[in-house]
């Protein structure tokens, strides 16, 4: 069957099968690989896509369920074929190890600062309780975070 | 995931036949928060799965005084509706605990209550709030209450070939509440939740007290016993730990991978109090 969405801004009809996950086509049909497969529960965070504006786990989403829905990966933040500037703050304060959280964390935190625009520490911390790192401990993440919110550039 | 068939019906109608010809080898689709793990994993092999988001099932009113919430309203909505604020606030605090995020983006009321895990928010909402829940099938409509909705775990007095399309809940205006959990991570199922409603009469005493809990039986239950020694009385921090006693008294928690039976007791014990303590102060209008 046809599956429709907007993709990164971009209309797609993918062919599916019922029984795939959006992370399954995006991935393994669409090659799109800023899309990671964790837990398969919606509970890691690493397949974080953005449906209509709210982050969603991509693994638990049938594909034909998309029904012609605004969907968001890493790559649609792309600025003129370069970083987003949060992209640019998680390189800046050493937010990344493995990356495999990142897409998941970039995504989320984007959808939240939509909503509120100058959340203090803890409140950034309660926003992220569902994407998990097994790397950075989280306290870089949250000082890259800051960092953009307060409109930081450059190397500090 | 194994092998099924797709229905994406447009109309109530058209969904309730496709249960009706499918019964026990449908499956419904909602938010898929709780059904799709399950295809992953494998857990369940329906035949079909009947996606009824299209369907006219998502609306949030108000009918005199009453809230009426479409099985299709999603979590987030919960947390963000000016109606759900005004009128029945002690939903809000639920909704916010519920998994994470993206769960709250997508999970709906009714699958919550369709899903009818023991320890889930929702449900024990619902049965302190004496929720009534319409239901439908391709033969009639009924209406269950939230306190006989629930029969066991992920078990429910729904038939095959029903589906929850709304969800009544009648006013509480003067009512104090408070939702207490302790999960052991930010995200998971609470050990134990309870829910409490409080309301207090001019004179300073307690007139309606509700308490319910999740996480501590095989579906969420009503402390009836802590209810009756709170109503008349004035809401002093003694008689509030004496009823939060008797409700833990008279619970028998299972034991599980996560937590014993014992420890679950005790924790219910513990929460209850809170909860009814920060229910009366929120009822006097000093929180």
């Amino acid at each position: 069957m046809i599956a429709r969405m907007v993709l990164n801004g971009r209309q797609r009809e993918v062919e599916v099968r019922p029984n795939q996950t959006l992370l399954e086509v995006l991935r393994d049909t669409l090659g799109i690989f800023d899309v990671k497969q964790g837990c398969d529960e919606g509970v890691c965070g690493a397949c974080t896509v953005l449906l209509d504006g709210r982050p969603v786990s991509s693994c638990l989403v049938l594909a034909p369920a998309v029904r012609g829905r605004a969907v968001v990966t890493l790559r649609g933040l792309e600025r003129d074929g370069g970083l987003h500037p949060l992209q640019e703050a998680f390189v800046r304060h050493g937010a990344v190890q493995c990356g495999f959280c990142t897409p998941g964390m970039l995504l989320t935190v984007l959808a939240f600062l939509e909503r509120e625009r100058y959340p203090d520490r803890e409140t950034l911390r309660a926003a992220l309780e569902g994407n998990l790192c097994r790397c950075t401990g989280y306290a870089k993440i949250l000082d890259a975070v800051e960092a953009y919110v307060r409109g930081e550039q450059g190397d500090g | 995931m194994h092998p099924f068939e797709y229905a994406a019906p447009e109309t109530l109608d058209d969904a309730l036949a496709l249960l009706r010809a499918h019964r026990d080898e449908a499956r419904v689709l909602a938010g898929g928060q709780s059904l799709v793990p399950l295809l992953n994993y494998r857990l369940a092999r329906p035949r079909v799965v009947v996606d009824i988001t299209g369907l006219p099932l998502g609306g949030v009113g108000v009918d005199d005084g009453r809230l009426r919430l479409g099985a299709l309203v999603r979590h987030h909505q919960l947390e963000e509706s000016d109606a759900v604020a005004r009128h029945c606030p002690v939903l809000r605090e639920a909704a916010r605990l519920i998994g994470n995020v993206r769960v709250r983006a997508l999970g709906t009321l009714g699958g919550s209550l369709a899903h009818a895990d023991p320890a889930a928010e929702l449900p024990a909402a619902m049965t302190a709030l004496d929720a009534r829940l319409l239901v439908a099938s391709a033969t009639g409509r009924r209406t269950i209450a939230a306190r006989e909705f629930f029969t066991g775990p992920l078990t429910t007095a729904l038939a095959p070939d029903e589906i929850v399309t709304e969800v009544e809940i009648p006013a509480t205006p003067a009512h104090g509440w408070a939702v207490e959990q302790f999960a052991r991570r930010a995200g998971d199922f609470g050990l134990v939740t309870v829910v409490a409603l409080v309301s207090v009469d001019r004179r300073g005493r307690i007139e309606d007290a509700r308490l319910a809990l999740g996480g501590v039986a095989d579906r969420p239950v009503r402390a009836a016993a802590a209810e009756d020694v709170l109503r008349g009385e004035e809401p002093i921090a003694e008689r509030v730990a004496w009823a939060a006693e008797i409700a833990r008294e008279r619970l028998d928690p299972p034991s599980d991978a996560f937590a014993s039976g014992a420890y679950r007791r005790l924790l219910a014990g513990v929460l209850c109090r809170r909860a009814l303590a920060r229910a009366v102060d929120c009822a006097l209008g000093t929180r």
